[in-house]
Order: C-alpha cells, then structure tokens, then sequence
C-alpha cells in the first residue's frame, strides 16, 4: 500500500477525552485507567492482541456498554452519562465488523434513509426526497465510489461496496466521531486503497478511529497509534515508533 | 504426488474455473494468489468435494478422487481448512480437535499437534467459540491435521488475524510439512504471508492460472499488478 498518511492539524482541544475510563465484567477489567485523547483531523488506529480491550473502547464510546467508572468527554457532552440514540445524535457514527445494511434496497435508498431528518416518528412519516437529500446522497455515493451504483440493489455489491457503503451510512449523518472495527477484513488489495483514502479524506473536519490489524493498512492511514493489551495503553505514538517498541513486539508483531 | 488436470468447475450456469492443471510434491507449499471472486475458493471447494467436478482430475499418487465424496477424500488424505474457519463454536477446543481425528479412527491428540499449537492444550477444555480469531484459525488447522493428511488446503489463512499469530502459523505450517511430508496449498490475496512460506507462486485470474513461478524466482511486482486491479 502506497502514500503516507494525511497530516492533520492539532489542536489544544481533544475532541474526544477519555479519562480514567474502567470497565469491569464479573471483577474482570476489560478496560482499566485508560485515558485516550483523539483530535480533529486525526486518524486514530487502536491495535492490539485480541481481548485487549478494543472493541470494548468502541462499545463505551457509543454507549453500548456502560463505564464503571471514569469519563468520555465528546466536545461539551459526557457521554457515560448518555444513551446509545443520544450518543449518535451528539455527532458519533460507529461501524461494525460485519456490513449491515439493507440488503433488498438500492445504494440510494439506503443512503437515503439514513439522512438525519427521518429520525424521529414524525420526520420519517414527513420525510421528502427533495432536492436537498437527492444532492447529499450523490456527494456521498461519490466519495465511496458508488456513483455508479447508485440504483444497485445492495445485496449484489461487493464485500468491499457493501463495507463502503455502510460507511457512506454514516457519512450521510455528517457524524464529527467516525468508529470503525475492521473495516478491510475480506477486502481486496485495490478496495484497501481505496478506503485508505476514503478515510484520509473523511478525517477532514472530523476524528476517525480504527481498529485494524493489517499493519500494511494502518501505515498508510494512521496519524497515531494506540496499542492496547490487557485493557491498558501499551504504547502510543506514530506506527514507526509503536513498530519497534519491544513490548508491542512481544505481545503483538511476533518475532 | 498431488494432480490436478484440466480441472473444470462453478456454480449452475456459470463456469467459474477452467483448465485448472497443479502438481505438487510431497513437502512443497504452493500459493495460489488471487483477488476476491478470481476462484480461489471455488478451486479449493472443487478439490475437496464441495463442488462437484465438470471436467478433469484431482488424483493423490495415481488414486483418481474426482468421483468420491468430500469425506471419503478426507481418508484419502485431503484436508481443508475453509475461510472463515468454520470451526464448531458449541464445542470444546478438543471436541473440535477430535472431530477430526474421527476420520482415522483415532482416539488420542497426536503430541506434535499440541507441540505445534501450545494455545490449544491450555485452552483444550474452552469452547471454540470463545476462542480469538487467531486462536480459531490453530484450532481449524489442528483439526485438519488430525485427519493425518497428506495434502492440506487452507483458504485465505491470514484473514484478521493479529500478526504475531500470523507468524506462529507461517512457523507451524513450515514445521509440519516436513515432520509429515505434508503438500500445502494456501490461497491468499495478501502478499507477505505466502512469501514467507511457499515455494511456488501462482496467481488465478477468473479461473485460469495465469502465473507461475518458483520462490528463488518470483516477481512480488508481478503478482501485485494482478492482486490489485
């Protein structure tokens, strides 16, 4: 994989601060004292071997698992004191492993119903294809390089599309925190270009932050890595940095 | 001697491989290169029964396969290992194993697969599907080896799995063939994993091999230009 990564401007002002976050299951800790700060601009990768803990990062973020204690600051809301709707209509878009989409709709449709005015009862009772929505679904639908596909069912794209496509999902939310675990698991070498660019360029204006484990992918996207393991930071700091970090090798790269 | 000749395969009306022809040796690892919906996976269901043969031969030391069923193909010595792993999530990490070892009629883990993949013996009373990605990745080879096979066929092995396990297994796999004089075909679409162990390169390109080369001389530039279209 080509290309360094885009660079981003810091700011004082994290958008997302994590403090002293700790979860515990059953006196298990799947996330202990972790403080994680993530800018604007910035595309944050989070490795690390499996059950460190990252999945479970994104989980808190989005409210789907609730701290035992600590913060997650998102510009002025707390979100450990939010609910998973509220998490989203704060500004945090998040994708999973697997695509999840409306696989009998079109490219279009599905980008269509995810514009935030049908949201609520009414506005998805109301909601009109107006000239507006039609104009955000095709900048979209050409930033993830489905233009062309736009009245595809999405069930007959491929692994990559689908993948693609649920992040242009997102996009259509305009989210200002973009999570995404996984997202070049099953995808070809010319689709991980791809979405590397794809997420270079929709980091800007924005906080990305990935879970990957295909190191090719994450030199060609990550302006910082955080590598996790037993639910603490190991190491942090640019992938050159993390690479030749004994400890990330020991745990994690192999030898 | 593994033999494949003028293979020929797919699904209802679509042909998906044609004249496929592949001779591996005892002890040889060959890589089939290819980028998602080239045939890969159709090639490797085809050699083990899954998909059923339109034309040509699959033979192990002169033995023709191509009429059996998948399992008896299985005690005739071809093992798979199938992307996503498909191992049994309902059951322990040495049920897994033993289903397995079924096939031969045998009723003890051989050491040397235990040696091979230490995180299985610790985790031999865990279900499987509380196993990590990597940890289920060992454990599908494990159970593929437990038939004792002389050909193993792995598809897309490497698929988001955290790369110190990516070199366990690139280690366990160059051990285990010769220990058993194993053949190994492995289909990747990544690069890095197939030059560290094969010895032979091919890259499939909508069901023909359209690549061949040998480790001392092969052409990463090459088979990047077909991986990345």
């Amino acid at each position: 994989m080509s290309g360094a990564p885009i660079g981003f401007e810091s700011t004082d002002h994290p958008v997302l601060a994590i403090e002293d976050l700790t979860v515990s299951f059953d006196g298990f800790k799947a996330v202990d004292g972790l403080n994680l700060y993530v800018q604007r601009n910035e595309v944050r990768v989070v490795i690390g071997p499996n059950g460190a803990g990252k999945t479970t990062v994104l989980d808190l973020i989005c409210g789907k698992t609730h701290a035992t204690s600590g913060s997650i600051r998102f510009n002025q809301h707390e979100l450990t004191k939010m609910s998973e709707h509220e998490i989203v209509r704060a500004g945090v878009g998040r994708k999973f492993q697997t695509p999840s989409i409306y696989e009998n709709l079109s490219v279009f449709e599905n980008l269509e119903m995810s514009f935030p005015r049908g949201r609520k009862v009414l506005g998805a009772l109301l909601f009109k294809r107006s000239p507006d929505v039609v104009e955000r679904v095709e900048t979209v639908a050409a930033e993830i390089f489905l233009q062309e596909h736009l009245y595809t069912q999405a069930d007959l794209l491929s692994h990559g599309q689908k993948q693609w496509l649920e992040i242009g999902m997102l996009l259509m939310q305009e989210p200002e925190l973009l999570m995404l675990d996984e997202p070049v698991a099953g995808m070809s070498v010319s689709e991980r270009e791809k979405t590397a660019q794809l997420l270079g360029r929709i980091s800007q204006g924005r906080s990305v932050v990935v879970i990957e484990h295909d190191m090719e992918f994450v030199k060609s996207i990550a302006h910082k890595v955080t590598v996790l393991h037993q639910g603490k930071i190991l190491a942090e700091g640019s992938m050159e940095k993390v690479q030749n970090d004994p400890k990330v090798i020991d745990v994690y790269l192999g030898h | 001697m593994f033999n494949v000749v003028n293979l020929a395969s797919g699904y209802g009306q679509s042909a998906v491989i044609h004249d496929i022809n592949l001779s591996v040796a005892k002890e040889e690892i060959v890589a089939v290169m290819g980028r998602n919906g080239m045939g890969k996976t159709t090639l490797f269901k085809t050699l083990m029964g899954i998909l059923p043969v339109r034309g040509g031969s699959i033979s192990i030391d002169g033995v023709e396969l191509g009429a059996m069923e998948s399992h008896q193909r299985v005690e005739r010595g071809v093992a798979y290992v199938p992307q996503g792993r498909m191992i049994f999530p309902g059951m322990t990490v040495l049920e897994n194993i033993q289903t397995g070892l079924s096939a031969q009629a045998r009723g003890k883990v051989p050491d040397e697969l235990y040696a091979l993949f230490p995180v299985l013996y610790d985790m031999r009373g865990r279900k499987g599907g509380n196993l990590s990605g990597g940890q289920q990745q060992q454990l599908a080879i494990a159970r593929a080896l437990a038939t004792n096979p002389r050909v193993l066929l792995l598809d897309e092995p490497t698929e988001g799995i955290q790369p110190s396990i990516i070199k366990d297994i690139a280690r366990s796999l160059k051990e285990i063939r010769k220990i058993r004089a194993l053949t190994i075909i492995v289909s990747e679409q990544v690069l890095s994993f197939t030059l560290e162990i094969a010895d032979r390169f091919l890259v499939i390109d909508k069901g023909r091999f359209v690549y061949e080369d040998t480790r001392a001389n092969v052409d990463a530039p090459t088979i990047s230009k077909y991986l990345s279209v």
